[in-house]
């Protein structure tokens, strides 16, 4: 434990509750909204589909201002927290959990989405003939055939849960066991001109980044469910 | 007696449905016409698949449809079996089977399943992934899990689609022993007169999405507008009942009403009925009855209508075999010149030389 300080583990810890929790209630909120996207003939299909794949091409530091902003004091959904005695959501880890439910959305979103696509509509119907509802046929038939889209969601959304960095910085600051996450805590070596600590600290998060990768892409299958 | 009923129009820019209709609920229905003729979309109307706005689908009192209450799929007594044998991958055969057998109204027994799988051959194949089961294979599992659910009418979309011809003469045994021995009204969708000949009791006729004749097989068949009778293997089709074995020569005799047919001999008693279909191109006309020839099946017949062909050289000559008013209908596809050779107009008399027969069932 002398490679890492305790202030890193701690750092590291953090991240990995944060992705952990975050990729968990994504793939909650995901499903619905990725079979959506998948099955729907509406003509909102093309504004939600822009808008769940924003965090792709926005600014992560765009996104923490505008949710900074709003959940602040003095915003809409700072408001609204408040009003049911949550309190102020910036600065903490549920505000994190938060912003980071939005950042990795189409992470989620679109692997699902493409898998949901390429079942199709045929083994439903099959189902539909076979006495199952619509409920029944995608728990034992859309879900089962879809996994290696869940599998591809999953990892995908905790590695770049792992890497967030931007919207930390603006959503959470740089508090100890609270919000300071790996990245954070990186660059607050660097800060500090502490470059030994930072090569150490980055070094693991390189080794892990491309075993991530790996794993996603000597999966039989794994590509064509990237998004 | 019990009937489905269906009335609809579906309009969908360049395609138009518009059927009404009501079919018997018992047998097999054949729906027949050409790709694009709409056969697909009536059956997943019926199915519940597809949604047409004012509607109406009832099968004898149950309404499944009424233009405002729709029963959704999964409510409705009925198996389906797509083109394509669409069976789950992820599920083993049996599992497939059991899919819709244990969310059925009523549960088909055991014995029953039992007997089910053995009639369709697939009991040594149950417990092998979709992916290791041939073609046929999967088709004969897709129509197990489709009767499993004890379905009150049975829908079939082209289901020999996607096999081969070999495989095809493997696989209407199966579908014929169904027909004889299961009491489940059958809807089968096909394009292939063969198909039609043999399966179907009663047949109605599509075409660019209305429908163009609705009867029973032999006067569908008998039809001279339809463009049935245009096809390379246009011909009619006849019941009769043996009447006597020739075991010396391995023949039997039919009655057909129209007349005898001797055809190979079956093992089936005296008095079954069986089914042929006489072929336009296998039948050629004489003024007087030959006596120096090979063919087997001579018949008197009188001349009705004498139609064009496809093909100009030819044409088709309607026949009333066994008299002008009580006999069935036969045709011959002759040459034009043979026609103006012979002096051929309706009403007169010919005699009908049989060159083939084809045995259905």
């Amino acid at each position: 434990m002398s490679l890492l300080s305790p202030e890193d583990w701690q750092a590291i810890t953090l991240t990995l509750r944060l992705a952990g929790v975050v990729t968990a209630i994504l793939l909650v909120v995901g499903t619905p909204l990725a079979w959506w996207l998948a099955r729907t003939r509406s003509s909102l299909r093309g504004v939600i589909g822009a808008v769940v794949a924003l965090p792709l091409v926005l600014p992560p530091s765009v996104l923490g201002f505008y949710l900074l902003v709003g959940m602040g004091p003095n915003g809409p959904l700072g408001a609204l927290t408040q009003m049911l005695g949550i309190g102020i959501l910036p600065f903490t880890f549920a505000g994190l959990v938060v912003a980071s439910v939005l950042y990795s959305l189409p992470f989620t979103v679109q692997p699902l989405q493409t898998a949901f696509e390429s079942v199709g509509e045929r083994p439903l119907e099959v189902a539909a003939t076979l006495r199952a509802s619509p409920l029944t046929a995608f728990l034992t038939v859309a879900l089962p055939l879809s996994w290696p889209g869940y599998l591809s969601a999953a990892i995908l959304t905790f590695a770049h849960t792992v890497g967030e960095f931007g919207v930390v910085l603006m959503m959470g600051g740089n508090l100890p066991g609270i919000t300071r996450v790996v990245s954070v805590q990186i660059y607050d070596h660097v800060e500090a001109l502490d470059y030994a600590q930072a090569h150490r600290l980055s070094a693991v998060m390189l080794g892990f980044s491309f075993l991530v990768l790996l794993l996603l892409y000597t999966r039989r299958g794994a590509r064509k469910n990237l998004a | 007696m019990s009937t489905l009923a269906i009335r609809c129009r579906l309009d969908r820019g360049s395609f138009c449905l518009d059927v009404d209709l009501a079919l018997p609920a018992h047998g097999v229905t054949v729906l027949f016409g050409p790709s694009g003729s709409g056969k697909t979309t009536l059956l997943r109307l019926i199915a519940g698949l597809e949604r047409a706005p004012g509607a109406r689908i009832t099968l004898n009192n149950e309404v499944w449809d009424d233009g405002r209450h729709l029963t959704p799929t999964h409510r409705r007594p009925i198996g389906y079996v797509f083109q394509e044998a669409s069976l789950f991958p992820h599920l083993t055969a049996r599992a497939n089977i059991d899919y819709g057998r244990r969310r059925s109204a009523q549960q088909l027994g055991d014995t029953a399943f039992t007997d089910l799988i053995a009639r369709l051959g697939i009991s040594s194949m149950l417990d092998r992934k979709p992916d290791q089961l041939s073609g046929g294979e999967r088709q004969r599992v897709a129509i197990a899990r489709a009767l499993a659910t004890r379905p009150k009418l049975l829908l079939m979309d082209e289901p020999l689609a996607a096999l081969d011809q070999a495989r095809k003469q493997d696989f209407l045994p199966y579908l014929e022993r169904l027909h004889d021995e299961l009491d489940i009204p059958m809807l089968y969708v096909t394009h292939s007169p063969d198909e039609a000949a043999r399966l179907a009791d009663y047949m109605v006729v599509l075409d660019a999405g209305s429908v163009r004749a609705a009867g029973s097989l032999s006067e569908v068949f008998a039809r001279t507008d339809l463009p049935l009778a245009q096809d390379d293997e246009a011909g009619v089709v006849w019941e009769g009942q043996i009447e006597q074995h020739d075991a010396a020569y391995h023949l039997s005799r039919l009655n057909c009403g129209g007349g005898a047919l001797w055809v190979r001999a079956t093992d089936k008693p005296l008095g079954t009925s069986l089914r042929v279909r006489i072929l336009a191109r296998d039948v050629s006309l004489t003024l007087t009855p030959q006596t120096d020839t090979s063919i087997l099946n001579i018949l008197p017949a009188t001349v009705r209508s004498i139609s064009a062909d496809a093909q100009s050289a030819q044409a088709l000559v309607w026949l009333n075999a066994g008299g002008l008013d009580a006999g069935v209908a036969l045709c011959a596809r002759i040459t034009r010149r043979s026609v103006d050779r012979l002096g051929l107009r309706p009403g007169m008399p010919v005699w009908a030389q049989i060159k083939s027969v084809a045995l259905l069932r």
